[in-house]
C-alpha cells in the first residue's frame, strides 16, 4: 500500500489554488459521458450528488433511507464554522486554520486543515443564496455564537437545527438535480460490496432494503459518504441505522483505514438512564455558551441541585481553565466530567452526570433570551426526562458521538484505491485526534461543494477507462459473496438476538477502549470480542428471508461488521503509545491528567491495511509535517 | 419517578403491499415509564425474534424528533397523543396501567403500504422535485452579508423550515392533503428575498404536482397544525394559498 498524500508545494495558503489550477479539467460537453456514483445523502453525500450533477456528470446516489432528507446530519444542532470575522473579534482563515489544527492535537495534515477554513467562507455565501433560514442580528445581517476550543464567535446557527437546515438546503439542490434528470436517486439501498477492476474502483453491489434484490451498478468513480462508526459503541448519538459496513466492505478491497481509534466522546448528553434504552441524545455544545457545568464539592452530596449553596458547588471547568471556561474542546470537557464522576461527585441517580445550569443566564438574560436560543434543545430534554431546565438544571454526561478515524484519502479525498474517494466523517481528513465542535458540518460541506468537484475531475480526465459493465465477472463474483454472506447470517439459527450482541460490544468498547484506555484492558477487550466474534457467528438468530423487508437481516450484517472493526479500533489504540485528543492513554498524561502526546514517534497517520482474515492487518505510517505551525501543549488554561 | 405498566398493543401487521393486512394483539409486561414508545416496540421485536416469529417492520431512525423517519397514528393520532412531538420523542409515561394502544401505519392514497408500519412517502420528495428550492449552482455566491433579511422574516422562514417531511400531517388530514407540508416550503422560500424570483414558479408547480400525485384539497380542518411535531402553523397554508393565487393572476409561467 502506497500513501501518497499528493499535497500540492508552495506556500500554505497558495496550495490549494495551485493545485486547482494544475488539475486537469474535463471538458463541459463530456461531463455527462462519465458515470458517477455517490453513496450515503448526508452533508457530504447531498452536496456532492448537487454540485457534481450540476456541472454535467451522470450521477447515481444511493442511501438507507427512504429518502436522502434524512441522514444523520440532520441532527446537528449548534452551528457551522466560518472564518468570517462578521463579529470584528480579530477571526480569520489563519485563526480558524490553527484553532482546528491545535483542538485535533496536532495530529491532522496542514493543507487540508487549511484548505478547509478558507473554504468555510464560500459555504455560508452559498447556503445563504440556497434560501438557509440562518439566525440573524437587528440589522438583518447573520448572527454568529461560540463553540468550544475557540475565543471568537464563529458560529453560524439556524436555532439549534442547523445540520437540519443545512441537509435540506443540500437535499433542495439535490431535488432539482433530480428533476433536471442528472441525479438518479436509488433510496433504501444499502452498499455491500465495492467492485475494485483492474485497480480502480469500478462499481458498488448494493442491497435493496424492501425487496431484498441484490442489485449491480458500475460507474467511472465511486464517493462514499456513509459517516461514521460511532454506533460500534452500541449508545451512541448516531441514528440507528449509521454503521460502518460500506467503509469496512472498501477496507477489505484495499482502502487503508485511518487512525480508527480517534473517536469523540461528546460532553453534554442526555445521561443513561436503563438497559432498555436504544440510543443516546446529544445536547447542543452551544449550551455551554450559556450554561455552567458544576458538580457538589463533596462526594456523595444527594441534596437536591438547589439546595446547595453556591460555595459548595465546584464550577470545575470555569476554576481549572479560566482563559476557555466552559468553553474548552469536548475532549477535555469530557474526560474531566468522567474523573469528577468517578471520585464520587457525580450526581443523579446513577451518579454518573454532572450539572449544566442555565439559571444564571435565565438570571442575567431573562427566559425569553433563552428560549430563542435554545428553546427546541431545552423541550428535546424536557420530552426526555420530564425535568424542566428552566427551572432545574439539566443533567449531563459525556456519549460517543463522532469518529475522527475514518477510510485514509490523500489531498485529492481519493483512498488508496484509484477512483474511490471517500467524503465527510466517513473519512480521516480534517480533525486529527479530536473534532471541534460546528467542524463537522463545515467539512462535510466543503468536501462535497467545493473539493469533489474540482478533484474528480482531475482524476477523470487524467485517467483512462476500459468499458466496464455489471456484467464483468468482477461484478458477478462480489454479488456471489454478498449472497453468501446473507444466506450464513439466515441459517445459523441460533439463539441470540443482534441487538443482544451489539449491546455485549458495546459495552466492552465503552469499558476499555472508551474515555480512557490502557493497555491491559485494550489487550483484555481483544480476547473479549475474538470471542464475541465467534459466537456471533454460532449464535446469532436473524428471522426472516432475505427476499423480503428484513430490517433484522439489515441490522446483522452491521454488527457482524462492527465485531471486527471492533478489533481493528483496539489494534490502532494499542499500537498508539502516547495520548492525544480523544485517545486517551492513562499511561501518557501529564501530572494534571491532560493527555500527553510523543511527537517524535506518533507524528503521524495510522493507517491499516487489510490483511487476509484472522491475519493482522499491516500498518503504514503517513508522516505528519508541521511547517507553519508549532507543536505545543494544548493548554486551555 | 420510574414505574412500570402492562399494556394491551393492537398494531398493524400486513406483509407487503400487495397482502391484505390485520391487527394483531400483543401483551407486554412491565414496560418502563422512562422507556421510548420505539423502545417498546424494540423489546416486541426482540420477544418476537426469540419466539421464532417475524418482527414488526417499522421505520425510525435518528430517535431524537429531527429525521423525521418515524411515525404510526397512535390511537388514531399521528405520532401519539403528546402535542409536539414525534413518536421516537414520546415516552412510555404518557400512558396508564392497563391502557389498550393500536398502532397503525399513516393512512394515505398517496402513501402506499410497504409493510406492516412502514408506508412509501417517496410522494413528498416529488413534490420538493416540483420547485421546493432556490435554483442557484454552487460557486457564485455573493458574500452571505450582502442580503440583509429582517430578523422577523428570518424566524417566520425558520418556522416553516422546522417541517422535517414526517407526512403526518397528510396522515392527519381527513382528506390527506399535504398542503401543511408544501406550504411550510413555499413560505420558508417566498418569505426570503432569495426565494422571490422563482416564488410564482415554485407555487404553481408544487400544487400542481400534489394534485397529480393523488393528494386531497384543504378544507381547513386544521387537523394537520394540530398532529405536526414540530407545530407548523396554517398560517402557511394561507401563504401558499396567496402564492398561488398571486402567480395565477401574474405570472407568465405556463
Amino acid at each position: 500500500m502506497q500513501l501518497e498524500a499528493r499535497i500540492p508545494g508552495g506556500q500554505l495558503s497558495e496550495k490549494w489554488d495551485r493545485h486547482r489550477f494544475e488539475l486537469k479539467l474535463v471538458n463541459p460537453a463530456n461531463k455527462r459521458k462519465y458515470d458517477i456514483i455517490v453513496v450515503g445523502t448526508g452533508l457530504a453525500g447531498g452536496s456532492a450528488s448537487a454540485a457534481l450533477a450540476e456541472l454535467g456528470y451522470t450521477v447515481k446516489t444511493f442511501c438507507i433511507q427512504d429518502s436522502p432528507r434524512r441522514a444523520h446530519s440532520i441532527a446537528a444542532q449548534g452551528g457551522i464554522n466560518a472564518a468570517k470575522n462578521y463579529t470584528n473579534e480579530g477571526d480569520s482563515i489563519w485563526r480558524l486554520f490553527y484553532d482546528t489544527i491545535k483542538g485535533g492535537d496536532f495530529r491532522a495534515r496542514e493543507a487540508n486543515v487549511y484548505r478547509l477554513a478558507q473554504i468555510s467562507n464560500n459555504i455560508i455565501d452559498h447556503c445563504v443564496a440556497q434560501g438557509i433560514p440562518f439566525a440573524r442580528d437587528y440589522g438583518g445581517l447573520l448572527a454568529n455564537r461560540s463553540f468550544g476550543g475557540s475565543q471568537v464567535s464563529r458560529t453560524f446557527y439556524a436555532r439549534g437545527q442547523t445540520g437540519q437546515q443545512l441537509l435540506l438546503g443540500a437535499y433542495g439542490a439535490m431535488m432539482r438535480q433530480v428533476a433536471a434528470g442528472q441525479i438518479t436517486m436509488y433510496p433504501r439501498r444499502e452498499m455491500l460490496d465495492l467492485v475494485v477492476i483492474n485497480g480502480k474502483a469500478r462499481g458498488i453491489v448494493v442491497r435493496n432494503l424492501v425487496t431484498g434484490e441484490i442489485e449491480t451498478h458500475a460507474a467511472h468513480a465511486i464517493v462514499l459518504c456513509t459517516g461514521g462508526y460511532g454506533n460500534l459503541f452500541f449508545l451512541s448519538t448516531n441514528a440507528m441505522s449509521s454503521n460502518v459496513s460500506a467503509a469496512f466492505r472498501a477496507y477489505k478491497k484495499g482502502a487503508g483505514f485511518a487512525n480508527p481509534c480517534f473517536s469523540q466522546i461528546h460532553p453534554t448528553c442526555i445521561p443513561v438512564h436503563g438497559t432498555y434504552q436504544s440510543k443516546l441524545t446529544l445536547m447542543s455544545e452551544s449550551l455551554r455558551n450559556d450554561g455552567r457545568v458544576w458538580v457538589p464539592k463533596t462526594p456523595g452530596d444527594k441534596r437536591p441541585p438547589h439546595q446547595i449553596p453556591e460555595s459548595e458547588r465546584d464550577y470545575y471547568l470555569e476554576r481549572k481553565y479560566p482563559s476557555f471556561g466552559n468553553l474548552v474542546p469536548r475532549d477535555v470537557a469530557s474526560r474531566n466530567a468522567k474523573s469528577l464522576c468517578d471520585s464520587g461527585k457525580g450526581v443523579g441517580d446513577t451518579g454518573l452526570a454532572v450539572y449544566l445550569d442555565l439559571s444564571d443566564s435565565i438570571r442575567r438574560d431573562g427566559k425569553d433570551i433563552i428560549e430563542k436560543k435554545y428553546g427546541n434543545l431545552i423541550q428535546m430534554y424536557e420530552k426526555i426526562t420530564a425535568d424542566d431546565p428552566y427551572e432545574t438544571p439539566m443533567m449531563i454526561y459525556p456519549a460517543v458521538h463522532y469518529t475522527m478515524g475514518g477510510l485514509w484519502v490523500d489531498y485529492n479525498l481519493m483512498s488508496t484505491i484509484d477512483g474511490f474517494f471517500v467524503l465527510g466523517e466517513a473519512n480521516f481528513s480534517d480533525h486529527g485526534a479530536n473534532r471541534l465542535g460546528a467542524s463537522a458540518l463545515m467539512q462535510g460541506l466543503a468536501d462535497g461543494y467545493f473539493i469533489i468537484p474540482y478533484t474528480i475531475g482531475g482524476y477523470l480526465a487524467g485517467t483512462p477507462f476500459e468499458e466496464v459493465n455489471t456484467s464483468h465477472q468482477a461484478f458477478k463474483e462480489a454479488t456471489q459473496a454478498v449472497k453468501t454472506r446473507i444466506e450464513n447470517l439466515l441459517s445459523i439459527n441460533g439463539k441470540r438476538t443482534v441487538d443482544d450482541f451489539h449491546r455485549e460490544l458495546g459495552l466492552i468498547m465503552w469499558d476499555y477502549c472508551g474515555m480512557s484506555r490502557n493497555d491491559q484492558g485494550l489487550i483484555k477487550a481483544r480476547g473479549m470480542i475474538q470471542e464475541l466474534r465467534a459466537e456471533f457467528w454460532e449464535n446469532v438468530v436473524v428471522p426472516g428471508s432475505s427476499e423480503d423487508f428484513n430490517q433484522s437481516l439489515e441490522r446483522a450484517g452491521r454488527v457482524a461488521d462492527f465485531i471486527e472493526f471492533g478489533e481493528l479500533m483496539i489494534i490502532d489504540a494499542l499500537a498508539r503509545k502516547e495520548s492525544c485528543g480523544g485517545h486517551f492513554n492513562e499511561a501518557y498524561q501529564t501530572e494534571d491528567n491532560e493527555a500527553l502526546r510523543d511527537d517524535e514517534n506518533f507524528s503521524h497517520v495510522a493507517v491499516w491495511e487489510f490483511a487476509e482474515a484472522d491475519k493482522e492487518p499491516v500498518l503504514h505510517k503517513e508522516e505528519l509535517i508541521f511547517q507553519n505551525v508549532e507543536l505545543t501543549h494544548r493548554s486551555y488554561k | 419517578m420510574t414505574r412500570t405498566i402492562n399494556l394491551t398493543l393492537k398494531i398493524w401487521r400486513q406483509k407487503g403491499p400487495e397482502f391484505k393486512g390485520k391487527f394483531e394483539t400483543y401483551n407486554v409486561r412491565n414496560i418502563s415509564t422512562d422507556m421510548s414508545f420505539l423502545e417498546m416496540i424494540d423489546i416486541i421485536n426482540e420477544q418476537l425474534t426469540l419466539d421464532g416469529k417475524d418482527p414488526i417492520v417499522f421505520d425510525h431512525d435518528c430517535r431524537e424528533g429531527i429525521c423525521g423517519t418515524c411515525g404510526a397514528m397512535v390511537n388514531g393520532r399521528a405520532h401519539g397523543p403528546e402535542k409536539g412531538t414525534t413518536l421516537c420523542q414520546l415516552h412510555m409515561r404518557h400512558f396508564s396501567e392497563g391502557d389498550t394502544i393500536v398502532i397503525e401505519p399513516w393512512r394515505s392514497r398517496a402513501f402506499p403500504v410497504i409493510k406492516d408500519l412502514v408506508v412509501d412517502r417517496s410522494a413528498l420528495d416529488q413534490i420538493i422535485q416540483a420547485g421546493g428550492y432556490i435554483s442557484v449552482n454552487t460557486g457564485g455566491a455573493p458574500d452571505a452579508n450582502t442580503l440583509p433579511v429582517p430578523q422577523e422574516i428570518a424566524e417566520k422562514a425558520m418556522d416553516a423550515a422546522a417541517c422535517i417531511g414526517c407526512g403526518a400531517c397528510v396522515a392527519a388530514c381527513p382528506n390527506a392533503a399535504a398542503m401543511l407540508f408544501t406550504g411550510a416550503k413555499v413560505s420558508q422560500l417566498a418569505l426570503l428575498p432569495q426565494g422571490k424570483p422563482e416564488a410564482a414558479k415554485r407555487a404553481l408547480c408544487m400544487v400542481r404536482k400534489m394534485d397529480e400525485l393523488h393528494f386531497g384539497n384543504c378544507t381547513n380542518e386544521k387537523e394537520c397544525e394540530v398532529e405536526c411535531p414540530k407545530e407548523i402553523s396554517i398560517v402557511n397554508i394561507a401563504r401558499l394559498n396567496r402564492e398561488f393565487m398571486k402567480a395565477g393572476f401574474f405570472s407568465t409561467v405556463p
